[in-house]
């Protein structure tokens, strides 16, 4: 029987939570032993293959890019799984909802004090993916199936959630690993 | 006037001897004489009693009836509560905002007049109805709208608005209302002929306890809406340690729907005043706080000669009735526009000169309430209850009802209903038989109990009106078919994200999500799975909430999911691709592509 197939992204978020999932230590072997990577910035495999069982987002959406990329996980991945406050909430970078996005560049690219754009111009390249009016939690743009707080969420977590989710077993965490006071 | 504003603070602050508590008295008192509290006032009321400006900023900032900015001499306030809109309010308020010219939430630009929304102002059976400063106008139609404000346009005066006066003593020279009581059935406990003085000068006759007995063998329950009973509560109060106790009377009627306090208290008020004198007997009192709404203060005048003559006659003050030791006062506290302030503690925040916060229990009233001494709150009904127990005895409560809610209950009906108004039932009585008196058994859809109530559908009509099946404080609204019930439930969360207090997140954010989703679903954007979830966060806010308020304001989500449910199910579908159909790439980036001056590439291609 092939093995599972899990793919991960890290949309609008800092890379902390997958940091936290490669610091399941040396039970990395272990996974990689009970799944193949598909799509994903730790196999560095830019598009998917095929269907895959487990999909782990990083991150939420706050540009077009990151929906689209989110959107072809809901497509391919049969359960997917945010992972940290940033997927599940908005969480850090959500910070600029409070202020309208038009306010947001102009500091960014005008008034800011460290600013230096002596042309005057917004950056506006094609390669620059655009800006959504505000920063989304992942559930917000499509289904999501499971939701696993933190910033980011322990290894301990991700990895018990993980092994329960590809051997098919009801994801129970004890509250040890899913308090964060 | 030459007074200047300090002078003018310091005049109201000294009438209230400085005392901190009075706070609500002193801003109601700044804002009668300047149409508003000017923000200088706030640092001189603080000054004047000893507080920082701050918590005089939080308490005008609180009640809806208060504000720091100008407004119009005359302030239009028209019910925007569900019974209302279905009697016509949108017609009535297109012809004020088009005969003054502003929208609502604006003053006319010569500072004159301002245009307002607000809930139910206990004036359901007579709707649409209208605060205009003091006065109360029903019965609105998009006509009388225009011609009252042609009117106010000459005079300003509002009391010349009433060209007929109500019914009873809504035709009182101290109240000289257009309300009419709607009193449809009476009962032979509320509304029969009283004696005055007769109560209370039983209940001095026998010792306290004897009269804490009397209420606990009348079986009688709290009539504001939660039912709990009467005379254990005045035991645990009289056996609770405190140099003072305080008896509270709770006339806020703020749950939607409820106009009956209002007809008790325009009839009935020596009974009222009688019950509470007894309450204060029974546990130990001198004093009573008759808390009213600022939407009835029309009947403030009147209230306080009641009492005057009361007091007159040895009912009131010292020795009550020739009673030695026995002294009793009464005062009334106006509120300010907050529901939550008919909840007992905060209620009592309320009398204390503070915000309308709830307070934590424990410690419960009966230990700690006002200025922290015991203190009992008890609704009008259950006071004028108290009254006839005393009068008559406790079987002759009793013997009407049913084991557990005995005696009768004063319903107040409106909405889609031939005959709406006041009836006093026995309880225990089917739903059906009440919609029959009333002319409604068309209904498809009935909310017992008011906005925090529930909706009952058809099949339920059989169901009884007592404690422990559909419980109310009175409000029975009546919807036909042609109403749209998640609009109704709609209007029910407006009501609720507007009046909570804030103070817990459950409750403040909870509310908000609630509506957002119940909305979502509404647009057509929601899909099965949502119908769960709403559910759940239902019982979230219901769980984690710490008053009253966020425990039972999902109520008319979850009864109506669950009665309802075909009406939530029409309106979501299954989403195939797993993407939430609420959100709009396209227009998600509306604001990017005009700041940026190009097309996204994604949504384009
Ligand atoms: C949000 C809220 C609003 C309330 N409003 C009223 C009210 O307007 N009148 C009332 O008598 N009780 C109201 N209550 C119930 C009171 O907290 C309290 O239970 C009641 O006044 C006790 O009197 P009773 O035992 O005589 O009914 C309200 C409760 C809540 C939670
Ligand atoms: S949740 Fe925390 S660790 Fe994870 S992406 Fe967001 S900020 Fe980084
Ligand atoms: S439940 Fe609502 S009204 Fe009650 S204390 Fe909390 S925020 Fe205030
Ligand atoms: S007065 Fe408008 S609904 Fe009660």
């Amino acid at each position: 029987m092939a093995k599972p197939k899990i793919a991960t992204a890290a949309l609008s978020g800092c890379f902390g939570c997958h940091m936290s999932l490669l610091d399941i230590d040396e039970r990395i072997l272990q996974l990689f032993e009970l799944v193949d990577f598909d799509k994903s910035p730790i196999d560095d495999i830019k598009e998917f293959t095929g269907p895959v069982d487990v999909g782990i987002i990083e991150g939420g959406c706050c540009n077009e890019e990151n929906v689209e990329n989110l959107r072809k996980f809901r497509q391919y991945c049969k359960v997917l799984v945010s992972i940290g406050d940033c997927a599940t909430t908005g969480g850090v970078p959500s910070l600029r909802n409070m202020v309208p996005l038009e306010e947001c560049l102009r500091e960014a690219y005008f008034d800011g004090p460290s600013v230096y754009n002596p042309s005057g111009e917004m950056p506006s390249d094609e390669a620059l993916p655009l800006l959504l009016d505000k920063v989304y939690p992942c559930h917000e743009i499509v289904k999501i199936d499971y939701h696993l707080p933190g910033c980011p969420p322990p290894a301990d977590t991700l990895w018990e959630a993980l092994v329960a989710l590809l051997s098919d077993k009801p994801v129970e965490l004890p509250y040890s690993l899913i308090k964060y006071d | 006037m030459n007074e200047t504003l300090q002078d003018t603070v310091t005049r109201i602050c000294s009438s209230f001897s400085g005392d901190r508590s009075r706070l609500m008295d002193v801003v109601q008192a700044v804002h009668d004489e300047c149409g508003h509290v000017p923000r200088p006032a706030m640092e001189m009321i603080a000054q004047e009693l000893g507080i920082s400006r701050v918590e005089v900023e939080s308490l005008i900032s609180f009640y809806s009836f208060y504000t720091d900015q100008p407004q119009g001499q005359v302030v239009i306030r028209l019910c925007n509560d569900i019974v209302d809109r279905m009697s016509g309010m949108d017609r009535v308020a297109q012809a004020f905002s088009a005969e003054l010219g502003i929208g609502f939430g604006q003053t006319t630009p010569d500072g004159t007049i301002s245009l307002m929304y607000t809930p139910c102002i206990g004036m359901s059976d007579q709707g649409p109805a209208a605060l205009i400063n003091d006065v109360v106008v029903t019965n609105l139609s998009s006509d009388s709208a225009r011609e009252i404000v042609q009117e106010l346009k000459l005079h300003l005066d509002p009391t010349r608005l009433i060209k007929h006066l109500g019914d009873g003593n809504n035709a009182h020279e101290l109240i000289q209302a257009m309300v009419n009581n709607n009193i449809r059935l009476k009962g032979d406990m509320l509304f029969s002929v009283i004696n005055r003085g007769e109560a209370l000068n039983k209940a001095l006759n026998i010792s306290p306890m004897e009269v804490i007995r009397a209420v606990k063998t009348a079986r009688l329950r709290g009539r504001g809406g939660a039912g709990f009973p009467a005379g254990m509560k005045w035991e645990y109060t009289r056996a609770a340690k405190g140099d003072k106790k305080y008896v509270m009377c709770n006339a806020d009627e703020g749950e939607p729907g409820t106009f009956k306090d209002r007809v008790l208290l325009t009839e009935l008020p020596d009974r009222v005043f009688a019950g509470m004198t007894i309450a204060g007997y029974a546990i130990g009192a001198e004093e009573g706080i008759l808390y009213l709404r600022q939407e009835y203060a029309y009947l403030k005048e009147f209230l306080e000669n009641v009492l005057q003559k009361r007091r007159g006659d040895g009912l009131l003050g010292q020795n009550v009735m020739g009673k030695e030791g026995f002294n009793f006062n009464i005062r009334i506290q106006m509120g300010a526009g907050a529901y939550v302030c008919g909840e007992e503690t905060a209620l009592i925040s309320s009398c204390e000169g503070l915000r309308g916060d709830p307070k934590n229990r424990p410690p419960f009233p009966a230990q700690k309430g006002y200025l922290g001494y015991p203190t009992i709150v008890n609704n009008v009904e259950t006071l004028c209850c108290v009254t006839k127990i005393l009068e008559l005895g406790p079987a002759s409560f009793n013997e009407q009802g049913t084991e557990r809610s005995a005696g009768t209950k004063l319903l107040s009906i409106s909405g889609d209903c031939k005959l709406p108004g006041i009836y006093e039932v026995p309880l225990g009585i089917e739903l059906s038989e009440v919609l029959k008196m009333a002319g409604a058994e068309d209904a498809i859809a009935v909310q017992v109990g008011g906005a925090s109530g529930q909706m009952v559908a058809p099949e339920d009509f059989n169901r009884h009106i007592c404690f422990d099946d559909l419980s109310t404080g009175g409000s029975i609204m009546v919807f036909g078919a042609q109403r749209n019930i998640l609009e109704i439930v709609h209007t029910f969360m407006d009501f609720f994200v507007e009046e909570s207090c804030g103070y817990c997140t459950p409750c403040r954010v909870g509310n908000q999500l609630l509506r957002q989703r119940l909305e979502l679903i509404m647009e057509g954007k929601g899909e099965p799975a949502d119908l769960e979830n709403l559910e759940e966060l239902c019982q979230t806010v219901k769980t984690c909430s710490r008053c009253g308020l966020g425990q039972t304001s999902p109520n008319p989500i979850l009864s109506t999911l669950k009665h309802f449910r075909p009406v939530y199910e029409a309106m979501v579908q299954e989403e195939k691709d797993g993407f939430q159909p609420a959100f709009d790439l396209r227009e998600s980036l509306a604001v990017s592509e005009r700041i940026i001056g190009r097309q996204s590439v994604h949504v384009h291609s």
